[in-house]
């Protein structure tokens, strides 16, 4: 079948299935299980109404229980057992982290994955932050906005092409077509260079492109926040004789510390998962190696299931702390 | 506060410059690759992207026509013609006949060659070459110019990426396949998240503090870990790799924030109208395809968006859960990867293939960005 | 014939949260009733139960007979205006008053015949395709009203329907309704408000909640003229009416009591047993039944600390008689500015004069 007609065929019978499940074991619901007629009508729309949520809730689970929640004891089971020939796999303990943690490539994917971490979102913060204020005071501030906010929209990997280009390199004596090598040789480079094959700076350099992309949304979340702020707080300070670092500092930053964290966190959970861009510019090659593309070469290049598992269930470990503090906050909003 | 007495206009000033400085910086990347796809391989190869836009002085190598091209005039051999096909808006300043020399001559002038020939140049490229005897060498002569460009774009790139069937790596079934992927993607976890948002947010029944609470943690459970568990699963219940499985896996991977989002817009709406709509005899399933589903539009449209620039962005999932051997079902970002690993050099085809897969979210994005921060500031803020 | 009936019914909400206890009400066809009472007594939540938006914990509540506690909103036959009014938002008006009657499945002509109809009476006919966010807050609340009458429905809910809007739009649509009700003679009505005069002028009977309870039931002039307890007494009326300790001097058919800290000595025309003499009462009397007077039958002398001339009435505040008693507050026809600083001797007829003792009023026991 053409894919075309396939995928309107998957929309129609996935939507039309949707729709058709809800619609119709409602009225079974309603009309054959327990019929809102007769002398018990009262007790039966009663119990309808308890049956009810678990019927509109029923696909969700499903889905969330068997794409997320199993995985996640599946994987963990995987992490402690190793493939046999055949098919069959057996109870190894924590022999696949223990291989895994012999390995330096592992050791590389963490401690570049620390750098990520601790980079990435403290850069797209402080530029967010930078952009949000600035782009509050002018006129042209949306246009601004929307225009540091587009990176936004573009594919891990379309971001990797972007950043080749500005990194790409030519021999000497050619025109540099990429813009670093060209800046450098414009300040006074003897030869350009191959960024991203120069091990230390060229993890740095991929983390830009993360940046790149991340300070968008952070610049839209804390414009919001510091458009929050009740107005008379800074007219107060003004008033005190603060100057406009002072408000912005001591008055503003204060203020909206909550969503800055929030910010944080969330820059913090797309980095632990970020994998496009390694596995586009570099494959890890370089020393440039992140978990979760360490993790997709185990699984998928070397086919060894148990370290692969082993090395997702570390990143699931760095998540869980995030994890936790949501569901806590949530549960706090919900009282 | 530009209403406060006394504030310094140099300091507006240094807003203005360090926001435009700001822009432009996040600009600067994309317009190159923009940029890049309108030129040919040759201009992207000698010059800068930056240099595109104004005239560019450009050292060519180009040759007259050869012995086939000759006239015989007046007791002597002529080749004429013009260096670059026909007279264009290159201006040539300088020219040489060996590449150690390549501005021996101003245009115009006259160079000697050997065995008496001569050589004339003209600025518009018009070259007139003239030798007692009869010229022998099949290939011309060869000239090196110094000449001045205007801005050249073309649409060849576009042409040869979407159009050209004889292009084995064209774009345009994986652009194909990219919007098979996330059109049932986008579609499918709204309609089953909106139901359970509903139930989440407008129902009562026992565990229900309890799911919320799940679905919060689910938020940020890494794609990464579902990989071999699903992959497996889905080669024991016969889906393999496919389209139905990439499908399911977005749906899955989609439906924590879909539900997140959705029930948290849906609790703000007034209760008092939900209850109107009992009162007036609507039963939970009316209530939510009449009342709940035509007031949580922007709700709806903000996770659509995300749903759709996530699915259609997406590489890992389409590697793991879509593209088999046969390549017959591969993606745009698939595509773009292959293409930076054959072609890293070949700038023209990497920059407009990667734009043709970067316009259609652009496009999305800046229609609907109003209904993106607004799902952003839901999500995030509370 | 439409009779609500509520038997001993509790309200807790989940977490042990006790809002209504042992409530009793007979609703009789063709009643307005209006529940009155302090914010937070329960009003809402009563009302809500016999829309069947709440459940009832324990207890029956009855419509004509039929056991409703289990029945959906839906079925029960009723209508309700909210405080918000609750339009659907994306509906245009014409929309909005026929979505119960759509669900119903009614014919097309009968939805559009009951529209017309109920749209001319409220003079709504010229806004029927617009959306509720292009009315005026009045033109709102005529919208929610006329959703409920399409459905022509036994018993009418309204949930402070008119507190939403201002003063002069909420005694033109006080009217509206009361007329409302006198063109239906046979629908039931109930009706929450905090505002008294909206109580006073609809009621047929007006229920007064409090403590988790019905405090009393009754037309609104039982109410204002015999409270049963200090509680109403103090609730109907504004100011509220002044409470003086006293004591029983002597019983009869007119009681003459005395009040303390160096009253006088003033007759109420309730009966009191003989066995009565002596005890400690409260003395109630309102702001506008007290007169000046020279007589010896009085209630007290004091001097006048405040003088607040409204125009028709001037509100006069008394020295406290102790420190933590509360000003006694008299309500003088026309203007008198000059009586502050003055002492005043205040006194009432017998007939306005409320005895109460344990907070019940003496003339029920
Ligand atoms: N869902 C609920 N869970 C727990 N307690 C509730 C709930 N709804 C209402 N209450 C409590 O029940 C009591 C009565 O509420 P209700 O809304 O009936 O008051 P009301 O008399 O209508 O007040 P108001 O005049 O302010 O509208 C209040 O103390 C309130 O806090
Ligand atoms: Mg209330």
């Amino acid at each position: 079948m053409h894919p075309a007609l396939q995928a309107i065929v998957t929309i129609i019978i996935g939507v039309g299935g949707c729709v058709g499940y809800f619609y119709f074991s409602n009225q079974f619901l309603d009309k054959v299980l327990f019929p809102a007629r007769g002398p018990n009508a009262g007790r039966n729309i009663t119990r309808a109404n308890m049956i009810r949520p678990w019927l509109f809730l029923m696909p969700a689970l499903l889905a969330l229980g068997v794409y997320l929640a199993y995985p996640v004891v599946e994987t963990l089971r995987l992490s402690l057992t190793e493939r046999l020939p055949g098919g069959e796999s057996q109870y190894v303990g924590l022999a696949n982290y223990q291989q895994m943690f012999a390995e330096p490539k592992f050791w590389e994917a963490m401690r570049n994955n620390m750098m990520w971490l601790l980079v990435v979102p403290a850069l797209s913060t402080v530029f967010g932050l930078l952009a949000a204020q600035l782009s509050d005071r002018v006129r042209w501030g949306n246009l601004a906005k929307s225009l540091i906010f587009m990176p936004m929209a573009i594919s891990f990997v379309g971001a990797a092409v972007i950043w080749k280009l500005v990194y790409d390199a030519r021999p000497v004596g050619q025109d540099q077509i990429g813009v670093l090598n060209a800046l450098y040789m414009f300040f006074g480079g003897t030869e350009p260079k191959n960024w991203l094959t120069m091990i230390g700076p060229n993890n740095y350099l991929l983390m830009i492109v993360l940046v790149w992309i991340q300070t968008g949304f952070a610049m839209v979340i804390l414009s919001a926040a510091l458009r929050g702020i009740p107005e008379e707080t800074v007219e107060a300070a003004i008033v005190d004789g603060a100057n406009p670092f002072q408000v912005f500092f001591k008055i503003k930053v204060p203020q909206i510390m909550g969503t800055i964290v929030v910010v944080w966190t969330t820059i913090t959970i797309v980095v632990l998962k970020v994998f496009d861009i390694v596995f586009a510019m570099t494959n890890g090659q370089w020393e440039t190696q992140v978990l979760a593309n360490y993790m997709y070469d185990k699984l998928f290049r070397a086919n060894d299931w148990g370290v692969g598992s082993a090395s997702a269930m570390i990143i699931m470990l760095l998540v869980s702390p995030i994890l936790v503090w949501n569901v806590y906050n949530a549960r706090k909003e919900m009282k | 506060m530009s209403n406060i007495a006394g504030t310094k206009s140099s300091l507006t000033w240094a807003v203005h410059l360090s926001l435009a400085a700001l822009v432009l910086l996040w600009l600067f990347p994309t317009v190159g690759l923009l940029v890049s796809s309108f030129r040919t391989s040759d201009q992207i190869a000698s010059t800068g992207w930056w240099k595109a836009m104004v005239p560019s002085e450009q050292n060519l190598t180009l040759r007259t026509g050869g012995a086939e091209d000759q006239v015989q005039k007046e007791g002597g051999f002529v080749i004429e013609g013009n260096l670059f096909g026909e007279p264009g808006d290159a201006v040539i300043s300088v020219w040489g006949t060996s590449s150690r020399a390549i501005s021996d001559y101003q245009a115009g002038e006259t160079a000697e060659l050997k065995d008496d020939a001569t050589l004339t140049v003209q600025s518009n490229g018009d070259y007139q070459m003239q030798s007692p005897e009869e010229f022998t060498g099949k290939r011309g002569q060869r000239i090196f110019v110094t000449a001045r460009t205007p801005p050249e774009f073309t649409l060849r790139n576009y042409k040869y990426v979407l159009f050209d069937p004889s292009n084995r790596e064209g774009m345009a079934k994986a652009f194909f396949n990219t919007l098979t992927v996330t059109i049932p993607a986008t579609i499918i976890p709204i309609l089953v998240a909106a139901f359970a948002a509903y139930a989440l947010a407008w129902m009562d029944f026992p565990g229900r503090a309890l799911l919320i609470a799940a679905v919060v943690g689910l938020l940020v459970v890494p794609l990464q870990l579902a990989l071999i568990p699903l992959l497996k699963l889905h080669n024991e219940i016969g889906i393999g790799k496919g389209y139905l499985g990439a499908w399911l896996a977005h749906t899955g991977f989609g439906l924590p924030l879909a539900i997140y989002l959705l029930r948290n817009y849906m609790v703000g709406l007034p209760r008092d109208i939900i209850e109107n709509a009992k009162v007036d005899g609507a039963t939970d399933f009316q209530i939510f395809t009449k009342i709940i589903l035509p007031l949580s539009f922007p709700a709806l449209a903000s996770f659509a968006i995300f749903q759709f620039l996530w699915t259609w962005n997406d590489l890992l999932v389409a590697l793991v859960f879509l593209i088999d051997s046969t390549g017959d079902t591969t993606v745009m970002t698939k595509q773009i990867v292959e293409l930076l690993g054959t072609r890293g050099g070949n700038w023209e085809i990497l920059a407009t293939s990667a734009f043709v897969s970067i316009a259609v979210p652009l496009g999305v994005f800046f229609a609907m960005q109003k209904y993106l921060v607004r799902g952003l500031l839901a999500g995030s803020v509370k | 014939m439409t009779n609500l009936k509520l038997t001993n019914v509790e309200k807790t909400y989940a977490g042990n949260i006790n809002v209504l206890n042992d409530i009793n009400l007979d609703i009789k066809t063709g009643e307005l009733i209006v529940f009155v009472g302090p914010s937070g007594c329960g009003k809402s939540t009563l009302l809500r139960m016999i829309a069947g938006l709440e459940t009832i914990t324990s207890g029956d509540f009855t419509i004509d007979g039929v056991r409703m506690n289990d029945m959906p909103p839906a079925q029960r036959g009723i209508a309700m205006v909210f405080q918000s009014y609750a339009l659907y938002p994306h509906m245009t008006v014409r929309d909005n008053m026929s979505f119960a009657l759509k669900l119903a499945k009614k014919p097309q002509a009968e939805i559009d015949a009951a529209i017309d109809r109920v749209a001319a009476t409220l003079q709504l006919t010229d806004y029927l395709d617009r959306l509720p966010k292009a009315l005026s807050g009045g033109q709102r609340q005529r919208v929610a009203i006329g959703r409920s009458i399409v459905r022509d429905p036994k018993v009418y809910l309204f949930d402070e329907p008119l507190s939403n809007l201002d003063a002069a739009l909420r005694v033109a649509t006080r009217i509206e309704i009361a007329q409302l009700k006198e063109s239906m003679p046979d629908s039931t009505m109930v009706y929450v408000t905090h505002d008294q005069v909206e109580a006073m002028t609809l009621a047929s009977r007006i229920v007064v909640l409090a403590n988790k309870g019905i405090a009393q039931v009754g037309t609104p002039l039982d109410l204002y003229e015999r409270p049963e307890n200090e509680f109403v007494a103090q609730f109907i009326g504004s100011p509220a009416m002044n409470l003086l300790s006293g004591t029983v001097e002597q019983t009869g058919e007119v009681t003459q009591v005395r009040v303390d800290h160096g009253g006088g000595s003033i007759s109420a025309n309730i009966p009191t047993r003989a066995d009565m003499q002596g005890m400690s009462v409260n003395i109630g009397i309102r702001p506008e039944d007290m007169e000046p007077t020279t007589s010896d039958n009085y209630a007290f002398e004091n001097v006048v600390e405040i003088a607040e001339a409204l125009g028709e009435v001037t509100q006069v505040y008394f020295k406290r008689q102790t420190a933590n008693a509360n000003p006694v507050i008299a309500k003088l026809q026309g203007i008198h500015r000059e009586v502050r600083g003055q002492t005043m001797r205040m006194t009432a007829e017998p007939g306005k004069v409320h005895l109460f003792a344990d907070g019940q009023s003496l003339l029920y026991r």
